[in-house]
């Protein structure tokens, strides 16, 4: 190796890249069927009744969500870690034949977790805590997912030749431990068969927490989870891709340091937004309220840091639209958190919660920031781990209109109908009695959920865009070495 | 500092854990310190109650009713009085919920009768006009699983002291004891027993033979579960 170019080697992060496309697909697909559901039930029956009990709302909601969250961001998550990792450490997979085994080990072994949740989820096993539904088989298997995950990534940051940890490293780390902690404590739960003498179902368990407890490390994990699936690895993404793809340095590495500590000691205070009017002691609704405004500034300090990278070089984002992908992302972190602390504001929680505004702000976050900033990572590392160019810029463009189109119809009607809902709930007439029956509320939906089904069925098509353009490219695009890649991706015409 | 950290990973990272924790161990812990206490009246699930608990986790209905009332004039003037901590005592897990495309169900046995919910689960719109509830079917054929409740009460019996089998103080000021079988046998016949006063009220007549014929269909668990909702 003395004397020549470091050859990465990105065997898992294909494996990886691969798995974020399908369960990408197949979660959106979920969530399409999931909406037009709520549109028009009768969708519930389509298949026939036999199969209803598999394919109605209540079974296909977590498998979403869970397919969505632990099959596309972590895929993603995965994907760009085994090309990031190397490139910032300056060190090949192909340097160590042990860490190549635990990554592949780590692959396979995750996969067999996903064909597990799939039918644990559809058969109804389910331990009913949002994001954490697993039944504690698979949750061991997914702590093991994860500290394989953890060895290959100290591992690979232990046999390092690059001295100092770039950016994108911290919060990588910081997602490592993230993640274990909160799901760790989150998923404490008792196998009833083991204290049993052995009766009933093997796989059923019991939280270890009851009620009010039970809430608050539940929503500690849901709120956090969000911190560090949704936002911390992102962050990762952006500040590794943005810079390399336009050429253009971080513009402040103060602004990094300044959000990364502030974001990592804010953000676990927030989960108590959540629970605002419940049951939990004022004290904890108040902080965690007043931290989820607190939490704007660390947050738009990475995002303007990303933004303001792009200074003087704006013209790219008529010219690339994978610059144009990163950027939105962006905007839409600065809107999605600053909607969410407007949200976390008790007055306002009191008409959102519960309602469809809240499937909007999440919505806006996860199609505009997570899955934008995925994908674009995904084109950027294509010409680089297969050699070829992108396919096609101009399907790019399209899939970019496409799915931006998509996520402000979502956005939009889940606002109106969740603003509406959360209004004719509280609503009572001139005598003091309520003014509406909890189905009227319902029914004034309707318009809202079909305009949110169309917004839904544009971004998947724009996913199928996007697979069939990544594995055209594969196939297909003109070979190219990396060494003739300037800062910008290859783009055919 | 700072620099300092990014050339040592191990600090980084502990770094990074510590200040992640903090907010953890300074908003969790001294809620656990004091476990949530049953207020009077609450009473832990009995099997059939417990089997029809986890017939309501498997088919997810937390994820459109939620079972939680907020202190406002229109919840509780809509579903009752205002959920207070000591309430969920026994919920192991609690069942909340995120959002509410159906009503909230904390207090549905004070308002909805066995009829009703047999109704309603067989075919919503016919109970409630444009609603968007699918309609479930299978609860009517699906047999519940009154093993797994059992073993779920002998658990929390065991490991967190649930108080089966002893005295409880009611808001009357009677006192209720929720009977745990000391057999399997024990748990099954005493939930046959509960669920044939349940069927009893039921038009379904595959169910009525099924309950007769000494069997529970998941619909009659669910059923003695949200009329335990009060």
């Amino acid at each position: 190796m003395e004397n020549r170019p470091l050859e990465y080697d990105y065997t898992v992060a294909k494996m990886f890249m691969l798995t974020t496309v399908l369960l990408g697909i197949v979660g959106m697909l979920i969530g399409v069927i999931l909406a037009w559901e709520l549109a028009f039930p009768s969708v519930n029956t389509l298949l026939g009744s036999g199969v209803a009990e598999y394919t109605n709302f209540s079974r296909l909601r977590p498998l979403h969500t869970d397919a969505v969250i632990f099959g596309f961001t972590v895929s993603g998550i995965f994907a760009t870690w085994y090309y990031v990792g190397q490139r910032v450490l300056k060190v090949s997979m192909a340097e160590s034949s042990f860490l190549m085994f635990m990554a592949k080990l780590q692959f396979w072994i995750y996969l067999l977790t996903v064909v597990a949740v799939v039918v644990s989820l559809l058969l109804g096993i389910t331990t009913s805590k949002e994001y954490a539904e697993f039944e504690w088989p698979i949750d061991i298997a997914i702590v093991v997912v994860w500290v394989l995950w953890g060895i290959n990534m100290f591992g690979l940051i232990g046999i390092r030749r690059e001295k100092s940890l770039y950016i994108s490293i911290w919060y990588y780390i910081a997602t490592f431990l993230g993640v274990a902690m909160l799901y760790l404590f989150n998923n404490m739960e008792v196998p009833t068969m083991f204290l049993s003498g052995g009766l009933g179902a093997w796989w059923h368990s019991v939280s270890m927490y009851a009620g009010t407890n039970d809430a608050l490390v539940q929503w500690w994990y849901g709120h956090n989870a969000v911190a560090f699936g949704f936002t911390v690895p992102i962050v990762a993404m952006i500040y590794y891709f943005l810079p390399k793809e336009s050429g253009q340095a971080v513009f402040s590495y103060k602004l990094s340091l300044l959000s990364f500590w502030g974001l990592m000691f804010v953000y676990l205070w927030a989960g108590g937004h959540h629970l605002l009017f419940s049951t939990v002691p004022d004290w904890m609704q108040t902080m965690g309220s007043v931290f989820s405004v607190v939490l704007i500034l660390p947050s738009w300090g990475s995002a303007i840091n990303m933004l303001l990278t792009m200074k003087g070089e704006w013209q790219q984002v008529a010219s690339s639209p994978l610059i144009k992908f990163m950027v939105l992302a962006s905007t839409f972190y600065m809107f999605s958190t600053l909607e969410g602390p407007i949200q976390a504001i008790k007055s306002v929680n009191a008409i959102a919660h519960f309602t469809d505004w809240i499937v909007g702000h999440v919505h806006d976050g996860v199609l505009g920031w997570v899955a934008f900033m995925i994908m674009a990572a995904l084109f950027h590392m294509a010409p680089r781990v297969f050699k070829r160019e992108i396919y096609s810029k101009s399907l790019m463009n399209t899939q970019f209109w496409i799915q931006t189109l998509g996520v402000v119809l979502y956005f939009t009607s889940m606002w109106i109908a969740g603003i509406t809902q959360g209004m004719m709930w509280r609503a009572h007439d001139e005598f003091g009695n309520l003014a509406y029956s909890f189905i009227d509320t319902v029914n004034v939906l309707h318009p809202y959920y079909t305009i949110r089904a169309v917004g839904g069925t544009l971004y998947l098509i724009g996913m199928f865009l996007f697979a069939w353009n990544m594995y055209k490219t594969m196939t297909a695009g003109r070979r190219v070495e990396e060494n003739e890649l300037q800062n910008a991706s290859p783009m055919a015409a | 500092m700072f620099h300092w950290l990014e050339k040592h990973p191990f600090f980084f990272s502990v770094g990074v854990f510590v200040v992640i924790a903090f907010a953890g161990l300074i908003e969790i812990v001294p809620n656990f310190a004091q476990a949530s206490r049953p207020v009077i009246g609450t009473k832990p699930y009995t099997t059939l109650e417990l089997a029809g608990r986890h017939v309501y986790i498997k088919n997810s209905c937390n994820a459109c009713h939620s079972q939680l009332i907020r202190p406002f004039k229109a919840e509780t003037d809509r579903y009752g009085d205002y959920s207070l901590s000591g309430e969920y005592a026994y919920d192991r897990p609690f069942l909340w919920g995120s959002k509410r495309t159906g009503p909230d169900l904390m207090r549905v046995g004070n308002y909805r009768t066995t009829d009703w919910h047999e109704n309603h689960m067989k075919d919503p719109a016919a109970v409630v006009p444009g609603t968007v509830m699918p309609a479930y079917p299978w609860m009517f054929t699906n047999e519940s699983d009154i093993e797994t409740a059992y073993a779920e009460q002998l658990t929390v019996k065991n490991v967190f002291s649930v108080p089966y089998n002893k005295e409880l103080p009611m808001k009357d000021g009677s006192s209720a004891v929720v009977k745990l079988a000391e057999t399997l046998e024990g748990a099954q016949a005493s939930a046959l027993e509960e669920a044939k006063l349940i069927a009893a009220d039921m038009k379904d007549k595959s169910v009525q033979d099924a309950v007769a014929a000494g069997k529970i269909p998941e619909i009659v668990a669910l059923i003695a579960y949200l009329n335990s909702l009060k």
